[in-house]
């Protein structure tokens, strides 16, 4: 049977050591302490030292502790069982729901084979301009929310679950405060969508390690789902967490960090989550939102700088707004070429003339007599602000490339705005 | 040869510690072995009786004790016939045979012979029995595709060779041999149509380098005008996320005029490859009239791959494109992105505990992205003819920040600089690539006074444009600021093109030169107009009618009434 072995040789931070033989890497153990069975897992291997990270974290473990080695990685339940369910990290209920035990799954899973992979081609709705005109999201497309602290971006990330047609949504929450938890709970309630998803939360108040587990629970059960026919929409908040959560305890493991304390690995583990993102061929799909705060609004910070050059795109949310410059929807291009005709030029060129309202704006404040064509970029900006960008706005795809039409005639001429003279005499509105 | 063997000491991540039981040679292949599964590894470092080694798959489930298998093989791609149009994983695992054989998820511990080895090749003799041969030499050719694809001496062959039997033209396998060489210590010497080369030895079977000056045109505009690259030459693209390296790659990967594209994939998104690996088979190239993945080679090695993996699949990719220059062809390898490679380096140097450089970088990687272009260049072969390997590298600076040390350290070995500006890509002016900070040290196709003309007017505009921002359009005059509408015209309607219009993302050596040519003419011409609102409105038809113009079909009946409408225009203005 399995051996117990009793004699802890290290304890520091959140990370156990002690000698032991027949031990696999990634290796689950059971550490019996005086507050009840963590559990922890092999992350080093050293001659017969054995060092494993206590998901629970080290406050209170003794020497003299029993460790119980189980034979296998972390796994979680799989079912349908799981719908309308909350957890934990470390797949424990938080609900009064029962703790599942059936058809365990290990949730270090391979990744797809690229030649399995077929491309994207399916635009999601949301009914908000400036992501269906401007940056359409893709069914299997992942993409993160940049936004700072204050925003509204879980409200941003739930109204657009809302909206998405799909199958479960899986809910990553990773140092959420707790009333950002309930109050997305409730709006899934509210939107009749709770019986159809999963939640693995872990709070700011649970332990750091726990935070990890987070995504790999998530994205696994979401990946079991898709293979099996459903399109799932998971959604990620905040990742920030979670790298910062990987920092701690990189740092903790005395390892080198490459950039502002991150650990060096930091592209390659940020990566592993968010290319779970994949459409299969007869099956279903995962698509993948995701929340990066960034610390004192500075894109450049190494969190959503690897974010940005990972995921397939990303909002950025300020000042409450979707901004059309930080954001992108690298997808795009798969599904407006058929949405309609002027789709991609009429996206090009109210980005390029806005870019030129800001230049206006910035000598504007400056105190610069304003031309006539000064003038018509303000008017401009104030129209494309109030009747496209707000985030109110709720109207489909079409209705707001007309409106794009609309701002455009009433403060342009025709060959003011830069696009093909073949579509502005098809939608350029009459007088 | 007996196998060399060890037991695993320590694991930490992807590196683990054996103790060896004999000897190892630094950088050979191991296997350590659990069960059925064979992980692939490589010795990174020797100290004592134990070697570290990469492990390029996850360990997860090894035990210390494991067996260790050492090969005594350098880490190695096979060649010969029926490379071009595969895809294959950074150490040449062939992705689609996998699929097919395993299912939709990579399983580890699984590999699978890079090339077919039941299919037949007609194989034509090219040299006859008793002539003198030496490494890189062609003895042979089948037809692969498009291709004269030689069956060469293999590159390790020292010293000259006699033919002793050559085969008759008729129908081999890659394993069969074709040749018999009888080597100058007396022993006879079998040749197959297939051979392993190891990636990270430079082929160096021909006479000499030779200075590559011959331009690779792309169809790009801003590169091929203004920062032209060359056969045989090096570039790279840095560039932040989102600024447009990677539709730039993919874009010279369809229309780069040579003959063969290794686009290699290195540690980034997997959706991107596919996008190539299934749009190519659909897309005919219009220079040959046949698919495009006849003349591609897709190494596939992307994020969530095996991150030790990643350093392989560059040198995977320029292995293969060194193989196919041997034949006298030019091929082009794009690497996208080299900063993943340069990660992967890190991260291991950090699991090796060496002293770290810059940005916790490890010191050798300035020699390492060095020895790396150097691999390009135009060669001189033994017989005479010339093959050119480009390589063009996509760098992902962290924070969009150049002063960092892969891009710093790129910089110093290429011959052209594509740098992408985020402010360029945020007004969706692509290509972003800046013209003002990019540099190439090539000549291109267009008229080199001309370019220096017009680079020097955009250098000026700039400047008017920067004064304009603090003393206003009234604060300069009437001639600054038609200069600076011309800089905006030729932004507008020459450096930004559309990488997803079908006309507009190509623009042809001919197309380039008539359209700058008159382009450059109008640049230099004084303007009759005589106030500043009256010059903008001017400028605006004029872009308007370029834009169009620039989405007409080279030399089409709309082409030249659009250029007639473009005359009249300027004939009006001035
Ligand atoms: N030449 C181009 N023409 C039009 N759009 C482009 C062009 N280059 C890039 N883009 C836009 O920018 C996005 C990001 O480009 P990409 O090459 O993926 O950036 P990077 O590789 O630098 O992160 C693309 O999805 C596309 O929308
Ligand atoms: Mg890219």
């Amino acid at each position: 049977m399995q051996k117990i072995y009793t004699k802890i040789d290290q304890v520091s931070g959140n990370v156990i050591a002690l000698a032991a033989d027949d031990v696999a890497y990634g290796e689950l153990a059971i550490v019996s302490t005086a507050q009840g069975d963590a559990l922890a897992e092999v992350i080093r291997i050293e001659g017969d030292l054995v060092f494993l990270q206590v998901y629970s974290g080290g406050a209170g473990i003794s020497t003299r502790d029993e460790v119980r080695f189980l034979g296998y990685g972390m796994q979680v339940s799989f079912s349908e069982n799981l719908l309308g369910r909350i957890f934990n990290g470390a797949g424990q209920p938080l609900d009064n729901g029962p703790q599942l035990t059936d058809c365990m799954i290990e949730i270090n899973t391979p990744s797809v084979n690229p030649a399995c992979r077929i491309i994207p081609s399916k635009m999601i709705r949301t009914g908000i301009p400036m992501i269906d005109v401007f940056n359409t999201l893709v069914m299997s497309q992942k993409l993160p929310i940049f936004s700072i602290a204050g925003e509204p971006y879980n409200e941003l990330l739930a109204r657009i679950a809302m909206q998405a047609e799909v199958d479960l949504i899986v809910i990553g929450g990773m140092g959420l405060k707790y009333n950002d938890y309930l109050t997305l709970k409730q709006t899934l309630e509210d939107g009749g969508a709770l019986g159809n998803s999963i939640f693995f939360v872990h709070t700011a108040a649970d332990p750091v390690v726990e935070c990890l587990l987070v995504p790999d629970m998530a994205l696994t059960v979401a990946e079991r789902f898709a293979v099996e026919g459903k399109n799932v929409l998971v959604l990620l908040t905040d990742m920030t967490n979670f790298a910062d959560a990987m920092k701690e305890i990189a740092i903790t493991m005395e390892q080198v960090p490459s950039n502002r304390g991150y650990p060096g690995d930091l592209y390659s583990q940020l990566a592993r989550r968010y290319e779970k993102a994949v459409d299969f061929e007869g099956a279903g799909s995962v698509t993948t939102l995701g929340v990066t705060t960034m610390p004192g609004d500075d894109v450049t910070h190494p969190v959503p700088d690897n974010t940005g050059y990972i995921t397939e795109g990303q909002y950025y949310l300020r000042d409450g707004r979707i901004d059309p410059f930080g954001s992108l929807s690298r997808l795009k291009q798969l599904v407006n070429k058929d949405s309609r005709e002027d789709h991609r030029d009429v996206m090009d060129a109210m980005i390029r003339l806005y870019a030129q309202t800001r230049e206006t704006l910035e000598k504007r404040a400056m105190g610069f007599k304003m031309s006539d064509w000064d003038d018509k970029l303000v008017r401009f900006g104030e129209l494309f602000e109030a009747e496209i960008m707000d985030l109110s706005v709720n109207i489909p795809l079409e209705a707001a490339l007309d409106r794009c039409w609309s701002i455009c005639a009433r403060c342009f001429d025709k060959d003011e705005v830069g696009m093909r003279s073949a579509l502005i005499d098809k939608f350029w509105p009459a007088a | 040869m007996a196998v060399q063997t060890g037991k695993i000491e320590s694991i930490n991540g992807n590196l683990i510690g054996v103790l060896f039981d004999s000897y190892v040679r630094q950088n050979e292949v191991a296997y350590a072995v659990r069960g059925e599964e064979r992980l692939k590894a490589e010795v990174i470092r020797i100290r004592g009786n134990k070697a570290e080694l990469q492990v390029f798959e996850d360990t997860a489930g090894l035990k210390r004790g494991d067996r260790v298998e050492f090969t005594g093989q350098l880490l190695s791609v096979q060649v010969g016939p029926g490379l071009l149009g595969m895809t294959y994983d950074g150490l040449q695992n062939p992705l689609n045979k996998l699929a097919d054989a395993h299912g939709v998820f990579l399983k580890r511990g699984i590999s699978l012979p890079p090339l077919d080895g039941s299919k037949s090749w007609t194989f034509e003799p090219l040299m006859v029995e008793g002539d003198t041969v030496r490494a890189g030499d062609w003895l042979g050719w089948v037809q692969e595709g498009l291709f004269e694809h030689k069956i060469m001496v293999p590159f390790h062959f020292r010293g000259a060779y006699t033919i002793h039997s050559l085969v008759q033209k008729g129908q081999y396998k890659i394993d069969d041999t074709v040749a018999v060489l009888k080597g100058e210590d007396g022993f006879d010497h079998l040749v197959t149509m297939s051979f392993d080369w190891p990636v990270k030895l430079s082929v160096e079977a021909f006479q000499e380098r030779l200075m590559p000056e011959e331009p690779l045109v792309i169809g790009t505009r801003a590169i091929d005008t203004f920062f032209p690259v060359v056969k045989g030459g090096t570039f790279c693209i840095p560039g932040p996320f989102g600024a447009g390296k990677t539709v730039l790659q993919h874009i010279t990967s369809r229309h780069a005029t040579v003959d063969i594209v290794i686009v290699a994939a290195c540690g980034e998104r997997a959706g991107e490859v596919v996008e190539l690996m299934q749009e190519f088979p659909e897309l005919i190239d219009p220079r040959t009239g046949r698919s495009l993945m006849e003349r591609t080679i897709v190494i596939c090695n992307t994020s969530s791959m095996p991150t030790a993996a990643r350093e392989a699949s560059v040198y995977t990719g320029v292995a293969l494109g060194e193989y196919y220059r041997q034949m006298g062809l030019d091929v082009l390898v794009l690497a996208d992105s080299t900063s993943r490679w340069a990660q992967a380096l890190r991260e291991m140097s950090g699991k090796l505990e060496e002293i770290p450089g810059e940005e916790a970088f490890p010191a050798y990687l300035e020699s390492r992205i060095a020895a790396f272009y150097e691999r390009a260049g135009v060669v001189k072969l033994n017989n005479g003819e010339t093959g050119t390997l480009s390589i063009g590298g996509t760098v992902s600076p962290a924070g969009g920040n150049f002063e960092e040390p892969v891009t710093q350290s790129t910089l110093k070995v290429v011959g052209a600089f594509h740098g992408l500006s985020k402010a360029r890509a945020d007004a969706r002016r692509f290509p972003s690539i800046d013209p003002l900070e990019s540099w190439s040290k090539y000549q291109g196709v267009v008229d080199p006074q001309r370019v220096a003309t017009v680079r020097a007017m955009m250098k000026s505009a700039d400047e008017i444009r920067q004064m304009m921002t603090v003393v206003g359009e009234e604060g300069v005059s009437l001639d600054d600021f038609i200069l600076y509408l011309k800089a905006e015209l030729l932004d507008s309607v020459y450096l930004q093109q559309n990488a997803f219009d079908d006309v507009d993302s190509y623009c042809s050596e001919e197309r380039q030169k008539y359209v700058f040519n008159l382009l450059s003419d109008l640049l230099v011409a004084k303007s009759a107009v005589t106030a500043k609102e009256d010059a903008r409105s001017f400028f605006n038809q004029l872009r308007q009618a370029f834009v169009d113009w620039n989405y007409l079909a080279w030399d089409s009946d709309e082409f030249r009434a659009k250029e007639a409408e473009i005359t009249e225009l300027l004939a009006s203005g001035n």
